[in-house]
């Protein structure tokens, strides 16, 4: 019992990294309605620049996260100048814009290979002080705490943010018709690039806490939570932020009940993408997804 | 003759892979010569090749009866798949496909026949490079003729608008299932190839970013003519020994100038590389994918 106890609470935490990593990628679906396939290099960009920052540049981990976090959302502004807004008037955008995002993440992705080598690294010793907390036989790490704090927090702040600020409300006024958007005066390109700034940014903070969780960071990290990403922004509803914090926390917890059942971790990625499959052909529109996305 | 010899001794697996890799963008191009997006080609090619090696290794069936029962076999599993997913659109599809992809994989990689992760080892080498080509050549004849037959039109009517192609009285649940189920029996029929060309196929081959390379293909080479996907393969699949020609060694730069190959094409050339050879082809690019944001 207590085993399983462990295993949720495992599953809470990674499941709240992957939140993290789809609200990012479900923002910008939800406002371009294209898939930023990216994202995973920005993830992984960013947890390398974090560690760099903390190895190399020898800041404190709470200095090299924002510094990360930022240099990840210029990264988004970057990819959005390049890849997307060139595109954007052309009739097939949605498709032309799932290859330039491809393109750019085989460019990040080599230059993660080029700048900081192919090998597996980890954060120094004593990057974060870990205490060990024991409570009815399970065992809680301040670092694991830390980490679902700070994606909670993000999470809750993206938020707020889109419901309360004016910036926000630009954001979801976008998402739910540009050209109206622009005619009520709102700078459609300004926000769209905003988007792209907040979703890379919270892409890579997802990165750096999945670097520090698993304490190791490899240039293609990013391959395993892309299609997991999409997996949890299928399975919260495409576009619907709400649905990636659930979709993530579900699929955490998928994954470890998997492994926990059937002792292996050899099945641990079918169920959840057969389940992800079930999904779409069901109810395509996702948990809590928008009924109007996905209607012939 | 003996030029040609040495230059098969070099480069002759070279130019198997390019066949090969051909072969599977033509079978994409089939589903895509329809509107429809698939990223499970990877997964049927897997499929063929698998029970034709096992076919061939483990219950000595003759070779061309093994690779017809494996072309068989990933059309009846595309025609099963396809009749639910194809009621998804655009990138919904893609991902359905995909998260079909990625069971396939795992489930070969947890077989015991399959060989798991070492992967099938010891499959007679019987493919040769004149079979492939020949192969290459009549898909590629059929692919040029179906164009201009009554299911070709059929086909570019849903890919052009698929609400109208249904209005005017174009089945197209059957023509979308005809295009995908075609395709999948093309890559059945290559993986089953492929599987007796190397000794060896591993499940990871089969895998997520092959599927996105045959999408590659498809689109540096352009998707309006049979040849596009050919040009594709054969340009990209070469690359890495053509950039070793030109003195680049580093794995690094090699990865930026492919993302960057593919980034200018979609920025600049829309229809591909074959657009280049067309008169009047750099126009409009062809209207794929818009379905999703129309629809949203």
């Amino acid at each position: 019992m207590a085993l399983l106890a462990q295993q949720l609470v495992n599953g809470l935490f990674i499941g709240s990294v992957y939140g993290l990593f789809a609200v990012g990628y479900t923002l910008v679906f939800g406002v371009l309605d294209i898939l930023n396939l990216a994202h995973a290099a920005v993830f992984t960009l960013g947890g390398l620049i974090a560690l760099w920052l903390v190895g190399t540049g020898g800041l404190s981990i709470w200095t090299a996260f924002p510094a990360a976090v930022l240099c990840c959302g210029v990264l988004g502004l970057i990819l959005d100048r390049i890849a997307f807004a060139p595109l954007r008037q052309r009739t097939d955008s949605n498709f032309s814009g799932l290859i330039s995002s491809i393109a750019m993440a085989i460019i990040f992705e080599s230059a993660a290979l080029g700048l900081f080598g192919a090998r597996t690294v980890r954060f120094p010793a004593h990057t974060v002080t870990v205490h060990i907390w024991r409570w009815a036989g399970i065992f809680i790490t301040s670092l694991q705490v830390e980490i679902v704090g700070i994606a909670i927090l993000l999470m809750v702040a993206l938020t707020q943010f889109l419901n309360r600020a004016r910036a926000g409300k630009a954001i979801r006024a976008v998402a739910e018709n540009d050209r109206t958007a622009r005619l009520l005066g709102i700078h459609v390109d300004g926000i769209i690039a905003f988007t792209f700034f907040i979703s890379s940014a919270l892409g890579g903070a997802a990165g750096i806490l999945f670097g520090l969780y698993f304490n190791s960071l490899s240039p293609d990290m990013g391959h395993s939570i892309e299609l997991k990403g999409l997996a949890v922004i299928i399975l919260g509803g495409m576009g619907s932020i709400p649905g990636a914090i659930l979709g993530g926390l579900a699929f955490g917890l998928s994954e470890v009940l998997t492994v926990a059942i059937t002792g292996t971790s050899n099945l641990r990625d079918a169920v959840a993408f057969t389940v992800l499959f079930t999904v779409l052909i069901l109810r395509p529109s996702g948990l809590l997804g928008r009924k109007k996305m996905r209607e012939a | 003759m003996a030029a040609l010899n040495q230059f098969f001794a070099i480069y002759g697996s070279l130019v198997n892979f390019i066949g090969i890799n051909a072969l599977l963008a033509l079978s994409l191009y089939l589903t895509l010569s329809a509107g429809q997006l698939s990223l499970g080609n990877a997964a049927f090619a897997g499929i063929g090749g698998y029970t034709a090696g096992i076919l061939t290794m483990k219950c000595g069936v003759p070779f061309l009866v093994s690779v017809a029962a494996g072309s068989l076999l990933a059309g009846v599993v595309g025609l099963v798949l396809g009749l639910p997913v194809l009621r998804l659109r655009g990138v919904f599809l893609a991902i359905a496909t995909l998260a079909f992809g990625e069971v396939v994989r795992i489930v070969v990689l947890n077989l015991d026949i399959t060989g798991g992760a070492q992967g099938l080892v010891g499959i007679p080498n019987i493919t040769t490079t004149w079979g492939i080509y020949l192969a290459l050549a009549v898909s590629g004849y059929a692919i040029a003729r179906l164009r201009y037959s009554r299911v070709g039109w059929c086909f570019e009517s849903i890919r052009e608008d698929e609400t109208a192609a249904e209005t005017m009285g174009i089945n197209t649940t059957y023509y979308k299932t005809l295009a995908f189920t075609l395709g999948a029996v093309l890559a059945g029929f290559t993986g089953a190839l492929y599987a007796h060309l190397n000794y060896i196929i591993t499940p990871g081959e089969f895998g997520f970013s092959v599927a996105l390379d045959l999408l590659i293909y498809n689109i540096v080479g352009g998707i309006r003519v049979w040849y596009g996907p050919v040009l594709g393969a054969a340009l990209l699949t070469a690359l890495p020994e053509i950039l070793r020609g030109t003195g680049l060694t580093a794995g690094p730069i090699r990865m930026a100038i492919n993302g960057l190959i593919l980034l200018l094409v979609i920025l600049f050339l829309p229809n591909g590389l074959a657009s280049l050879f067309e008169r009047g082809g750099r126009g409009k690019p062809t209207a794929f994918g818009a379905a999703v944001s129309e629809e949203a």
